[in-house]
């Protein structure tokens, strides 16, 4: 069922699919991670492939390979019920370069899914709407689950963010937050100190 | 009498209009769970929406790569902090797919009858919570009261009302207990009848029907083009359970239907739930006279399983078993896969990478929230202030399960 699925892949994208297998039972294609967005519109679109639910997207990080990255994608046709794993392999050793294009035109579960990616990985997807991180706060310091990244590494104190245009009306402003907050509670003492509270 | 708004509209008076900002979160009463809202709004209208996830972010997959495969169950049982029991047998699943084994069916029946009752214990905290946060409060006690009997008979098996750390590769923990059937048996029924109960008290009242019907609609293409899978997509019309379509465990041999909503509405969303739930009991009720009485619990694979207590003291053989599982880790073959259950908020996946050693190389889990929570967005974008909660409370977030 799902092989007769890679033959249609590789017939109707020549050249597009570098590697396949059916490991534990999982039908998986490698594709070229420049016809990406090509092979994934053939997924979703073609009757007979008809995959319409984007299941997950993730990546793996395989530092000791080039390209370092496979972005993985696993799909699933609720009509035909097949599912597909698909993937590409993007980035330099060092890292960098980790560009990929977006499947967000097809499929609004890969808006946020991405968005981890990225967060996670560094993945750059191109054509993403909003790339930006979603679980670490921006601030944040390089890529958590990439494998050179050590487990115990503390990331740096964070200012508090400078926000344009925000006319607050007393009693909030500067001073705002809770007065035990690490970065007021200096500032709250040495005035309190002065006397001019 | 004069009018009061005699000169109102001839007043001077011009108002501002300019969009207003507002934070809903992370730590409001209605967004159980922390997760923080930013909504602009024009009068009570919301214009635009932007979810922000992740404060309960906890590195999961990065901590999953430093211990062995066994060590993942705790993890997995704090992702989803409602059903446990569910991420610890779709854990075990997926190790097992790559390890090609195949448990006991009184194993089945067990995970089946436990993941059932855990589903149970996740559908009556997600309406009754929801029925909470619209000011019904009686319900919600109800519930809870039920689904504390539930984690008594949890607590009975696994020793922790929660976080059971249950599953193992190749098995559980420990099998049943000798009142394990009773048990289930009076607690099942008993939550129907209260199921009944508290659902008279919502379903027929004007006020929370006004709030939810209609409200936070999503057509099945949207639903399915987000990504959503579980309760939520199939209120939206669209039947598909993994449990019906890609039957693991013993879901095959047993009788039970999947209900669907009309308009994927908050109130298909919630009636939905409340079937599953009577979905559930008739399962639970297949399986507890289908589980045969005695027999292994365990696979008998001396790679996975440690061995009885007995013997790693007395024998040899035991005590290099036990020490090679403990110290090294169960080997999984080298490759990948990607496993797949019914959570109870939709498709709980798991894709797990292995290099062939005792430590997993990659876990990365799928949970159905990320995906639900991600359509909020599109749910009340257009729609009144006051809708947020009913289509929050809908989509049944659980935190740990969305941040990782």
């Amino acid at each position: 069922m799902a092989q007769a699925l890679i033959e249609h892949v590789k017939k109707h994208c020549p050249g597009a699919v570098l590697q396949t297998h059916s490991q534990f039972g999982d039908e998986t294609i490698v594709v070229d991670a420049e016809r990406w967005l090509e092979v994934a519109r053939l997924l979703r679109d073609d009757p007979e492939c008809d995959m319409a639910l984007l299941v997950d997207l993730t990546a793996v990080d395989y530092p000791e390979r080039e390209p370092r990255f496979e972005v993985v994608a696993h799909l699933v046709s609720l009509r035909l019920g097949h599912r597909l794993r698909m993937k590409a392999r993007v980035g330099d050793a060092e890292g960098r370069e980790v560009e990929i294009d977006s499947l967000t035109e097809l499929w609004a579960s890969a808006n946020w899914a991405e968005r981890e990616c990225f967060d996670m990985f560094g993945v750059r997807f191109r054509g993403h709407p909003d790339l930006r991180r979603i679980l670490m706060y921006p601030e944040f310091q390089g890529h958590p689950l990439r494998r050179d990244y050590p487990a115990n590494r503390a990331q740096p104190l964070v200012e508090y963010r400078q926000v344009e245009n925000i006319d607050k009306l007393p009693p909030f402003g500067p001073d705002e937050g809770m007065s035990f907050g690490r970065q007021t509670h200096d500032r709250r003492t040495s005035r309190d100190a002065d006397g001019e509270n | 009498m004069e009018p009061l708004d005699l000169d109102l509209d001839a007043s001077e008076i011009e108002l501002e209009n300019e969009p207003m900002l507002l934070n809903i979160g992370p730590a409001h009463p209605a967004t159980h769970g922390t997760v923080r809202l930013v909504v602009e709004l024009s009068g009570e209208v919301i214009q635009r929406c932007d979810v922000q996830i992740g404060y309960l972010h906890r590195g999961f997959e990065k901590m999953c790569e430093r211990g062995n495969w066994t060590q993942v169950f705790p993890y997995v049982d704090r992702c989803n902090y409602v059903s446990p029991m569910l991420n610890n047998v779709g854990f075990a699943l997926a190790c097992e797919k790559m390890l090609g084994i195949v448990v006991p069916p009184r194993c089945q029946y067990y995970r089946m009858i436990l993941g059932e009752l855990a589903r149970i214990a996740d559908h009556l905290t997600a309406a009754g919570a929801m029925a909470m946060e619209l000011g019904a409060f009686t319900p919600f006690l109800w519930m809870m009261k039920v689904r504390e009997m539930i984690w008594d008979v949890f607590e009975e098996e696994t020793g922790a009302r929660l976080t059971h750390s249950f599953g193992r590769v190749g098995g559980m923990a420990r099998p049943p207990t000798e009142s394990f059937v009773e048990q289930v048996g009076q607690v099942v029924p008993h939550a129907i009848q209260v199921l009944g109960e508290a659902e008279r008290l919502l379903v027929t009242n004007r006020i929370f029907l006004d709030r939810l019907q209609g409200v936070g609609v999503m057509s099945a293409e949207d639903a399915i083009s987000l990504g959503w899978t579980g309760p939520t997509l199939r209120a939206s019309g669209v039947p598909y359970d993994v449990r019906k379509a890609h039957p693991y465990l013993r879901y095959g041999e047993v009788d039970f239907d999947v209900p669907v909503g009309e308009h994927g509405d908050c109130y298909d969303r919630f009636m939905v739930r409340i079937e599953e739930i009577r979905q559930s009991a008739r399962i639970i009720e297949q399986c507890l006279g289908l589980i045969p009485a005695d027999g292994p619990v365990n696979v008998d694979d001396p790679r996975v399983v440690l061995p009885d207590k007995q013997d790693v003291y007395t024998t040899i053989e035991g005590t290099i078993q036990h020490f090679k599982i403990v110290m090294e880790g169960i080997k999984i073959p080298a490759g990948e896969a990607y496993s797949y259950t019914e959570g109870g908020n939709g498709e709980l996946g798991f894709y797990l990478v292995s290099d062939g050693s005792g430590t997993p190389y990659r876990v990365r889990i799928r949970p159905p929230s990320f995906y639900v929570t991600s359509g909020l967005e599109k749910l009340v974008t257009g729609a009144m202030m006051a809708d947020v909660v009913p289509c929050f409370g809908s989509l049944n977030m659980i935190g740990g399960e969305c941040d990782h």
